[in-house]
């Protein structure tokens, strides 16, 4: 097994007197394709931002790229933020906030637009955008640093069908170009499609590390997660 | 970021605007003196008069900040004004005498004027100030004091002591302080139909009159002298000595009295020049 | 409504003529207080911003006391620049006292609060819907902060209109400062409370109309190019 990009040990984040996320111990590799599931308040959301480091543990350890560079990562939320600039300024603006150099900032902004398909919308103010092109905008603004791990908050959850599935296309051709993706969502069918492995939160606790399949169908699951599955089933 | 997004346009405009700005507050080299004196003589319009005369005879500015007697002679005393040109005798011998200004010159009086409204149910008509206020002090009519320590303030309290009232005792029934300046004073005289002391300069300025009339003048005790001083360069060292005595020269001179005889309202001479007598 | 009519007709009358003293005392109005709205906005965004992310023990404390800076009033800024600036004073030595710059100083006191307090909120508004992204790009608190004025700046820029309306309407600061000097520091609102001290109360009012008149003539030139600026976005609008 490779060196972990990012890891948790026993990890704990406390928010005044709310326990988020209790003693979380978990690895991401190069080329993991990682799904956090759990119902509202497990932690899903304080584990993303755990890992991505836009918080500190309260107790025990987070270690980013042991020996090696520190991995870069990019996320994008359930509903994108956008500037009151045009799309190109807001890919501009996360290449400039990444340190790029600025002579590879213009192949590297032609590149992530055209790759998510809006190229021909570059000059066009970014809040003009439908919902599935202001979320597609982000994963360009996501691509174009180059990410090791790209962490995903619930990407499609406020989307329609169609603009569900270009998102949903474009996660998993990024997850095939080598990008470690780790992605919470409520969707299972989405789970399903588009991890490896499943990591199952309940009260801040991670009950379950295992491979998707396996997620889906052993029959020696904790019982919260076999209550979760199927209090979710219905609706996937 | 292209030069072109809106902030910084509009960071553009906005420098333009400041260098504008403050390229057109560098005033031009003219040689000026900074002069306090009241609002009352700026107000009579003698200034816009007596100045360009000034200048013309000599090149001098004079930035003239017009207050009360008393923020005046404060001026000067900090050291904000090169010279000073007020009303109040004892208050200027007080000033030249705590060493705050070179020698006190004599230049000009106007009078005061008692004004009341043309009923005058006070009945104190007549050239007889201490008589006049002496009548008011029994009254109750409404009678409007500026209260704000100025020349006119000053002058005012002195005809009350003349006319035996004692305002610390007793302020008469309808006495009035306001704390304002000349025009105020009047403009709540004409409405409120109150009597008022003020300068004949103002009042022949005065455009909102109702029924307002003249009803004392002519008592030697109206008079209002004039004095000007320069700042003594040995307390504030930064004072333009050489301007504001050339000031102070010309206005006692021939030429600035004269000028000084020459200002009229409606025909009538406001300022008498008395450096000489 | 006799005098009000008066008034009018005087300030219709002023406009026409052209009067030089009258459109030099304007211009000294707008370079004033369009200046301290330079140096206002240069100070109070970057405290603004700063005080949005910022976080030390009193921080509740100066912000509490910069909104009550917003009641300042301005004969009271006027007076505290006044000793600052006299020959008696600590800066007397400048010379600055009855200048044109010591107006533009005592105004941009005034508003620096005001665009602080502001902007604050803004920016602190702003930080909760997007702080975290830009965190998560790789922006510092204060970066982000800053980064969201330029993205609020439609309402930045109302509150620098709302201090310039603040500092061409106010008359306490800049007499006591200026000393309202025929030619030199006289501004429309000190030539107001002149006419009024004079009794010339139409005159005043008139005064004060033309002033209005000016005031309202810039925001209709903000307002046109503000719609000027939007109209090929508006055209490129999403499908």
């Amino acid at each position: 097994m490779s060196t972990p990009l990012i890891s948790l040990q026993a990890a704990s984040v406390q928010f005044g007197a709310t326990a988020a996320l209790r003693e979380v111990s978990v690895a991401i590799h190069r080329g993991d394709r990682i799904a956090l599931v759990g119902a509202n308040g497990s932690g899903k959301t304080t584990l993303l931002r755990l890992l991505n480091g836009l918080l500190r543990p309260s107790a025990g350890q987070r270690l980013a790229g042991q020996g090696a560079a520190r991995p870069v990562t990019a996320m994008v939320f359930q509903k994108p933020f956008l500037l009151h600039f045009s799309v190109r300024r807001n890919v501009q603006l996360a290449l400039w906030l990444a340190g790029v150099p600025a002579q590879d900032r213009v192949q590297r902004l032609q590149g992530a637009l055209d790759r998510v398909g809006l190229g021909a919308l570059a000059e066009r103010p970014a809040r003009a955008l439908s919902g599935g092109q202001q979320q597609r905008l982000a994963m360009a603004r996501a691509w174009a640093v180059q990410p090791d791990i790209l962490f995903l908050d619930e990407p499609t959850a406020s989307l329609d069908p169609s603009a569900k599935r270009e998102v949903e296309t474009l996660i998993d051709e990024f997850g095939r170009d080598g990008m470690a993706v780790v992605m919470s969502s409520h969707n299972l069918g989405q789970v399903k499609r588009l991890s490896q492995r499943v990591l199952f939160l309940d009260g801040g606790r991670l009950l379950a590390d295992l491979p998707t399949d396996d997620f889906f169908r052993r029959p020696d699951l904790p019982s919260e997660a076999v209550q979760f599955l199927k209090g979710e089933l219905p609706w996937a | 970021m292209g030069l072109n997004t809106f902030p910084l346009r509009l960071a553009r405009r906005a420098l333009l605007a400041c260098a504008l700005g403050l390229a057109a507050s560098a005033q031009a080299q003219t040689p000026f003196i900074v002069m306090a004196s009241t609002t009352s003589t700026e107000q009579s319009g003698l200034f816009a008069h007596l100045l360009p005369a000034f200048k013309a005879a000599t090149g001098t500015d004079v930035r003239v900040v017009a207050l009360g007697t008393g923020q005046a002679l404060d001026t000067g005393r900090r050291g904000d004004a090169d010279i000073v040109f007020v009303h109040d005798q004892p208050a200027e011998e007080k000033f030249v005498a705590d060493g705050f200004g070179l020698k006190r010159l004599p230049v000009m009086y106007n009078d005061f004027v008692l004004i009341g409204p043309a009923a005058d149910p006070a009945k104190v008509r007549g050239s007889d100030i201490a008589a006049a206020l002496q009548k008011l002090g029994a009254s109750s009519t409404a009678f409007i004091s500026r209260g704000d320590k100025s020349g006119t303030h000053a002058a005012e309290l002195r005809y009350w002591k003349q006319a035996g009232v004692d305002l610390a005792a007793a302020k008469p029934a309808g006495y009035k302080e306001c704390g304002c300046g000349m025009g105020p004073a009047l403009n709540m005289a004409s409405s409120m139909g109150a009597y008022v002391l003020a300068d004949r300069g103002t009042w022949l300025s005065f455009k909102n009159r109702a029924d307002l009339q003249v009803l004392v003048q002519g008592d030697a005790r109206l008079f209002n002298q004039y004095g000007v001083m320069v700042v003594n360069p040995a307390r504030h060292p930064h004072v333009k000595q050489g301007l504001a005595q050339g000031f102070a020269d010309w206005v006692v001179s021939p030429a600035g009295q004269a000028v000084i005889a020459s200002y009229k309202i409606g025909g009538e001479q406001l300022f008498f020049p008395n450096a000489n007598k | 409504m006799d005098a009000f009519s008066q008034s009018v007709g005087l300030a219709l009358n002023l406009i026409t003529q052209a009067d030089a003293t009258l459109w030099r005392i304007v211009g000294l109005s707008l370079r004033v207080s369009a200046t301290a709205c330079c140096l206002g906005a240069g100070l109070g965004l970057l405290m603004g911003a700063w005080l949005a992310v910022a976080r030390f023990r009193g921080h509740g404390l100066v912000v509490g006391a910069l909104n009550t800076l917003l009641a300042l009033p301005s004969v009271v800024v006027g007076l505290s620049v006044y000793l600052l600036l006299s020959r008696s004073g600590p800066l007397g030595s400048w010379g600055l006292l009855f200048t044109p710059t010591a107006m533009v100083i005592a105004q941009s006191v005034l508003v620096v609060p005001l665009i602080a307090a502001l902007s604050r909120q803004l920016v602190s508004d702003a930080l909760r819907e997007g702080g975290d992204e830009l965190q998560a790009m790789g922006a510092s608190r204060l970066l982000a902060a800053v980064l969201l004025l330029a993205h609020e700046r439609v309402a930045v820029f109302t509150v620098l209109l709302t201090a310039f309306g603040r500092a061409v309407a106010e008359v306490g600061a800049v007499m006591i400062v200026g000393g309202n000097i025929d030619g030199v520091t006289r501004v429309m609102t000190t030539a107001i409370a002149l006419e009024t001290s004079k009794g010339d109360l139409p005159l005043a009012m008139a005064l004060g109309l033309v002033l209005l008149g000016v005031v309202a003539l810039i925001n209709l030139a903000v307002g046109l190019t503000r719609r000027a600026s939007q109209t090929p976005l508006a055209l490129g609008a999403a499908s």
